[in-house]
């Protein structure tokens, strides 16, 4: 057997661990590997090229960023953090367990292209999660906003992976049923999805166990607030040279700067 | 019958729009660039039927030399500011969100009714194309509604575009990329190599074992491959029907389900899956590219593992 073409797997592990441009990197495997099964460099250049061109169905999505755009322009994502703001006991974790519900579910039942970063990850869920994490944790540094920003695309992740299988007319029900009917077992669509269920609910568990998770530490490393209550202890009633800051839920009607505009 | 070429092009113009606007934008420092960089999308969505494989791949070098050797940047077009954005939203309130949902109720109830009323059998739209079309649909309903709503200027949807579309830079085009990588992995034998490597590692005689060999696989596969589609023939070839099915006597139904599922698990913890991956951590406009996958790896293992243990469990009862 030809071993060769392993080094161009090689080459993208070192390109990305190098963290070296993705696009050079994956130009470059693609060369060496079709040159290093054999072809010669036109046909490696036209293999290419025809198959980004049969892939071209990827660059529809982003279609939805002139709507997109124009709603954040007028204010979107300063209403989605306006509406988290009012409610009593939103929290970052309940926000993102929810979308992660809605996100399997609406997947489950064949939904998984109405959702999505460009749709919905970043006019709406990333800054309701930031908004959320504000009221917990006060106004966030900037490694907790990317932290929280990173959660909530792989919320949309998670949700999006370990719903749509349970969707018989899926593609990768369809592969699966393929692949196996070329050896003979002869499967119906359901009942291939069915067996999706399992994993579907764990995967509910386990990463709305780390949205808790998340939500405990956002919590416990809020800055100390000083003056909270009234007790000598915390600082109330006594003036010791600390200035008291205003209660947390001040900032309420001053906009967000950071993080919000070019989010 | 609408098809897909409807929808090429629709995202190519827009992308040439883009071009142009880059081209005429004085304040950006890579505009040509950029023009360059969209101008080949749109020449890829308009035309990549007709300039030919090896038209194609140049066009392909092409956006890659762009991105690659620092040719493309971010812009800054005329937008709001984050104070004119928050009296909008004290003033429109939650009527915002109403324009959000035009493209995805489109799509759903649009993919609903194409699917399961007889409107199905007029046969206008391409078979198994229909959501991409009525997202589109939804696009120009959502477009139209905010233009009659709020009477943007008339350049703004394009401009608002570019500022995210430059955002997220060459990360637009990677999956397209990556999926073209795929292809020549594929016809350079690495599936088969990959098979191979893996049944050499197989105890012999262990059910449970050959049960964690498969699961780890599929993940390992797909991190490499970037997509569980690619690992799950060759997996399934190498250790799930030989071994698993016949063999051992499981159940083909779970070890096909689950089977994908450890894949899927995989595909959380790659670069290689660029969309899910990478795109929004452009998207985003996070620090570190890597930042989602990190937060994906403590959820992907231990569903690894529990997917391990529910084939294990559940196929061979």
């Amino acid at each position: 057997m030809n071993y060769w073409p392993l080094l161009g797997i090689a080459l993208v592990v070192l390109g990305f661990a190098l963290r070296m441009n993705p696009m050079i990197v994956v130009t470059a495997a693609a060369i060496v590997t079709g040159l290093l099964a054999g072809m010669d460099g036109v046909e490696v250049i036209s293999t290419f090229g025809k198959a980004f061109n049969d892939n071209r169905i990827i660059a529809i999505v982003w279609i939805v960023l002139p709507v997109i755009g124009l709603l954040e322009r007028f204010g979107l994502q300063q209403q989605a953090a306006a509406v988290i703001r009012r409610m009593k006991n939103a929290t970052t974790g309940r926000l993102l367990i929810l979308y992660l519900l809605y996100r399997q579910i609406t997947a489950a039942i064949g939904l998984h292209s109405t959702a999505g970063h460009p749709q919905t990850v970043r006019p709406l869920v990333a800054p309701m999660a930031l908004a959320a994490a504000e009221k917990q944790h006060g106004t966030l540094d900037e490694d907790t906003a990317e932290s929280v920003k990173a959660y909530s695309a792989a919320t949309d992740n998670v949700g999006l992976f370990f719903g749509e299988d349970i969707f018989f007319a899926i593609g990768s029900i369809v592969l699966i049923q393929a692949t196996l009917a070329t050896y003979g077992y002869d499967l119906a669509p359901l009942e291939l999805a069915l067996w999706a269920i399992p994993t579907a609910i764990l995967a509910f568990l386990i990463h709305g166990a780390r949205l808790l998770w998340l939500d405990r530490s956002l919590a416990t490393s809020a800055p100390a607030v000083v003056g909270e209550g009234d007790h000598p202890r915390d600082g109330g009633g006594v003036l010791d040279g600390r200035r008291t800051p205003p209660p947390r839920n001040a900032r309420s009607p001053s906009p967000r700067t950071r993080g919000e505009d070019e989010q | 019958m609408i098809t897909l070429q409807w929808l090429y092009a629709l995202a190519g113009t827009m992308f040439a729009a883009f071009a142009i606007l880059s081209a005429l934008d004085r304040g950006h420092s890579k505009r040509f660039g950029n023009a360059a960089f969209w101008g080949l999308m749109a020449l890829s969505l308009l035309g990549g039927d007709v300039i030919g494989d090896f038209g194609n791949g140049l066009l392909v070098l092409g956006l890659a030399g762009l991105a690659g050797f620092g040719f493309i940047g971010r812009s800054h077009p005329p937008t709001t500011s984050v104070e004119e954005r928050q009296g909008w939203a004290e003033k429109l309130g939650n009527k915002l969100f109403l324009p959000a949902l035009i493209i995805p109720a489109t799509a759903l109830i649009g993919t609903l009714v194409y699917n399961y009323t007889a409107v199905g059998d007029l046969g206008w739209i391409e078979a198994k194309r229909e959501t991409y079309v009525f997202l589109g649909l939804g696009v120009l309903l959502a477009l139209a509604t905010l233009f009659v709503w709020l009477r943007p200027p008339a350049i703004a949807p394009l401009q608002e575009g570019r500022r995210l579309i430059d955002a997220i830079g060459w990360a637009a085009v990677l999956p397209q990329m990556l999926a073209a990588l795929g292809v020549l992995f594929a016809a350079a034998g690495v599936g088969e190599i990959i098979g191979s490597a893996t049944r050499s590692v197989i105890p012999e005689g262990s059910i449970f074992l050959t049960v964690v060999v498969f699961g780890v696989g599929m993940a390992l596969f797909t991190i490499i491959m970037g997509n569980a589609f690619a690992a799950f023939p060759v997996m399934a070839a190498a250790i799930g029907v030989p071994l698993l099915i016949k063999a051992y006597d499981g159940d083909p139904a779970v070890v096909g389900a689950i089977g994908m599922l450890a894949g899927f698990c995989g595909t959380l913890m790659t670069p290689m899956a660029a969309n899910f991956n990478l795109v929004p951590a452009a998207l985003l406009e996070l620090k570190d590219q890597y930042g989602v996958i990190k937060r994906q790896i403590p959820t992907a293992l231990p569903l690894l593992v529990a997917n391990i243990l529910l084939i294990y469990f559940l196929a061979f009862r």
